[in-house]
């Protein structure tokens, strides 16, 4: 109960600011994200009550947008780009090397919240394909092996060459 | 060379690409080197924003001499200093090469990729600091807002910008004076102005990096635009998956209102304009207008039927005018330099100039500004380089997932709207992604309506329920099973969705399979009538072999299989059980050159031991 009471005032503040502004929503589901990693039930509460519209509403327009999660994120979120230009240069099979190296499919979180495995449409990085990002750093021209180094302790049960 | 009593400055790039190479520390290394060499009263470091040639960055320019370098890291910085500046001479091994002739290119304005263009909207990317709005003032920024404010009525504003030609650069090409008049005649109050700088097709990076590189030439043509049609508040929809657009942008919002050129009265004037920055939440379909708007109203992204348009009935249901980043850009020039100049720029129906976000299997991939109607062979080869690696030229598709895929016979055509529309693409807000032999254009056009599929918002039937059902067509060519109706079944369903669906991702998202057909029959052909893919992508139509004469048994490949499928033992030549193969290529990738064991092959089945056997004498040698 006390927890509850806690994150509804961590919200609260969080969406202060946008009070009376004439845009309120979507702003403050970001902000909300961006603290708190994602959105819980009760942001859209909150957020429903500070910009006038029901939970519902708030929940219709988080879940219509791929930016918004309703679930804890990884300490480390790995996107992959998809975009075209990642895509003619690869970037499916470094998805499914990125897959096999954490264990996770598309949209999973490592038990352990280290890790959790999106894609993005595009990141307009495109000159560097294939891309990927962890968190905020890109990462350009990745190589199968650039996965392996990147994710070294699980690649490792895979066959390491012998010298 | 360098002359100790001339002011030099090192110019390093700081967008997205750059700086993911970590271009933010190189700076301050040279910094830090400048200072510790007691160089700073002559030479000043200057971040700036993209130079549009990603691919070859971080890059660093020397000016006033124009030395380029290329693929700059952290501890070149000492030698960066001190070759130029200390010994005199530049450091050779950070020249540019070209990657036809392989010869080194020094200075920035012998390099093909640059002196090949014709930068207008870029004019000032990677040469200014865009966190600096005296940068921007001192290149003749802002000079267009003063003269407009001080010697235009609105409504010369707007005939200008309609003498001059100008066409929407967010793909659809209408005329922006029409718009602006529109907006302008329109009796409703308040109006806005709204920037759509929300670049959601994949493979584009043009408002990305005009954002990044010179925010402040957009803003003073928003300013403009709002000054013509009376509008007194504007917003950019900037996508959330740029945040140093977003940053970049809220800086220029405020360095412009301290210098008054934005918020009340404008330069002393009547005249008062204010820009919020909105940022977009992972919608393509936004990049819409009427989703767009509803988006910033704070509802799900959903088009609406038109009309009314936006210039009647936009955000909140009042007058807006929406114009794209490079449409923006492109204002001051026009104000400055005149209707006629602009209008003497391209062709006939499409004035000025286009930029691309050239990509793919291209050899100088990055930002290209060419006159309309420069054609599309100029662009790939002669700016872009060509392929590398020494494969063929197969397709470049524009539009991005509305556009078309253009094979060779079409690389003469003039990139104009007009043109590319002809053919059967478009020209979009300006992707364009080469793909050469190793690329199968059914894989291609699966990944596009794949694309649109995720993006509906689900609104229309055709476009919710048709993209879905025609992707298990398309899943069944590339996964072996395509029946012999399958082609022409593909094209009736792309139909009956142009026909049905609302907006403008529904009515065009059969474009890329539409085009693949027209052009490339033959391979989609192969895929369901030999189940084979000649390009030797799709998965379930190829397979890997260890070639016995080749296999050295060094035991590589079965380690680093994530399947398990290769087995073998020393001096065994290998074998990959078909059955638990996942195709992924790791073993074609980690065989050591020198070997060259594993064979990819689509429709073909190659002669190999069914288990592993003894290594032949003198296999694998030549």
């Amino acid at each position: 109960m006390t927890t509850d009471t806690e994150l509804r005032k961590q919200i609260r503040d969080i969406i202060a600011p946008f009070k009376g502004r004439q845009i309120v929503l979507i702003p403050a589901l970001q902000a909300v994200q961006e603290k708190l990693g994602y959105l819980p039930q009760e942001a859209m509460e909150e957020i429903g009550a500070l910009a006038g519209v029901s939970t519902n509403t708030v929940y219709g327009v988080a879940t219509f947008y791929a930016q918004f999660r309703t679930t804890p994120a990884g300490k480390r979120r790995v996107a992959v780009c998809r975009g075209t230009a990642c895509h003619v240069r690869g970037s499916e099979r470094i998805l499914e090397a990125v897959e096999r190296a954490l264990r996770l499919k598309v949209g999973e979180t490592t038990s352990d919240r280290e890790y959790s495995l999106e894609t993005v449409a595009c990141i307009g990085a495109c000159a560097l394909a294939p891309t990927m990002r962890i968190n905020e750093d890109t990462h350009g021209k990745i190589t199968t092996k650039a996965v392996e180094e990147l994710f070294p302790r699980k690649a490792k049960q895979e066959g390491t060459p012998e010298k | 060379m360098a002359q100790s009593n001339t002011k030099h400055q090192i110019l390093i790039c700081q967008g997205s690409g750059c700086e993911s190479s970590k271009s933010d520390k190189i700076t301050k290394a040279l910094v830090d080197e400048v200072k510790h060499s007691g160089l700073s009263d002559t030479v000043q470091i200057k971040a700036t924003g993209c130079h549009g040639f990603c691919q070859q960055g971080p890059i660093v320019i020397i000016e006033p001499d124009g030395i380029f370098y290329t693929g700059v890291k952290i501890e070149d910085a000492p030698e960066v200093v001190k070759s130029y500046f200390v010994d005199g001479k530049p450091l050779e091994r950070l020249f540019y090469h070209d990657p036809i002739t392989s010869k080194a290119v020094p200075l920035y304005k012998d390099i093909q990729f640059y002196s090949q263009q014709h930068r207008l909207i870029l004019r000032n990317c990677g040469h200014i600091n865009p966190e600096e709005i005296d940068d921007y003032i001192a290149t003749g920024g802002y000079t267009a807002l003063k003269k407009v404010i001080s010697s235009m009525e609105p409504t010369q504003v707007i005939n200008e910008v309609q003498r001059s030609g100008l066409r929407g650069r967010g793909g659809a090409g209408f005329p922006t004076g029409k718009k602006w008049e529109e907006a302008y005649k329109a009796k409703a109050n308040p109006k806005f102005v709204v920037c759509n700088a929300d670049e959601g097709d994949p493979g584009a990076f043009m408002d990305r990096s005009i954002l990044e590189a010179d925010p402040h030439s957009v803003l003073e043509g928003m300013i403009i635009a709002s000054y013509a049609i009376g509008s007194s508040n504007g917003y950019i929809y900037v996508r959330a998956e740029y945040p140093l657009a977003v940053k970049r942008f809220g800086i220029a919002i405020d360095q412009a209102k301290k210098h008054n050129l934005l918020g009340n009265n404008i330069l002393g004037s009547k005249f008062s304009f204010d820009v919020d920055v909105m940022q977009g939440a992972g919608a393509f379909v936004c990049g819409e207008g009427s989703a767009l708007m509803y988006s910033i109203e704070g509802k799900r992204g959903m088009p609406r039927v038109r009309p009314p348009r936006s210039v009647a009935s936009g955000l909140w249901g009042l007058p807006t005018s929406l114009n794209n980043v490079k449409t923006f850009a492109s204002v001051p020039l026009i104000i400055n330099n005149g209707a006629d100049w602009y209008a003497g720029i391209g062709t006939e129906g499409s004035k000025g100039t286009a930029v691309f976000a050239l990509t793919g299997k291209i050899a100088n991939s990055g930002l290209v500004e060419v006159p309309m109607g420069t054609t599309l062979r100029h662009v790939v080869f002669d700016i872009g380089g060509g392929v590398p690696g020494g494969k063929h030229f197969k397709a470049v598709q524009t539009g991005g997932p509305s556009g078309g895929c253009l094979p060779g016979s079409a690389l003469d055509l003039p990139v104009d709207f007009e043109s590319l529309s002809k053919a059967g693409s478009i020209m979009g807000s300006g992707g364009m992604v080469v793909m050469d032999e190793e690329t199968c254009m059914v894989d291609v056009a699966h990944y596009f309506l794949s694309f649109c599929r995720d993006e509906s918002c689900g609104k229309c039937v055709p476009c919710r329920e048709g993209l879905p059902l025609m992707i298990d067509i398309l899943e069944r060519i590339t996964g072996g099973k395509g029946k012999p109706e399958d082609i022409s079944r593909l094209l009736e369903m792309s139909d009956t969705v142009i026909k049905g669906a609302l907006c403008g991702l529904g009515t065009t998202a059969p474009n890329p399979i539409l085009s693949s057909i027209r052009y490339f029959r033959d391979e989609w052909e192969a895929h369901v009538n030999e189940k084979r893919c000649p390009a030797l992508v799709c998965k379930p139509l190829i397979n890997f072999y260890i070639l016995p004469d080749k296999c050295q048994g060094c035991g590589i490949c079965a380690r680093s299989c994530p399947a398990e499928a290769i087995t073998g033992g020393k001096r065994m030549v290998h074998v990959i059980d078909q059955s638990k193969c996942i195709k992924c290529a790791t073993c074609l990738e980690k065989c050591p050159p020198k070997f060259s064991a594993i064979k990819k092959v689509s429709g073909e089945t190659v002669e190999v031991p069914p288990e592993p056997v003894p290594i032949a004498a003198g296999a694998g040698t030549k």
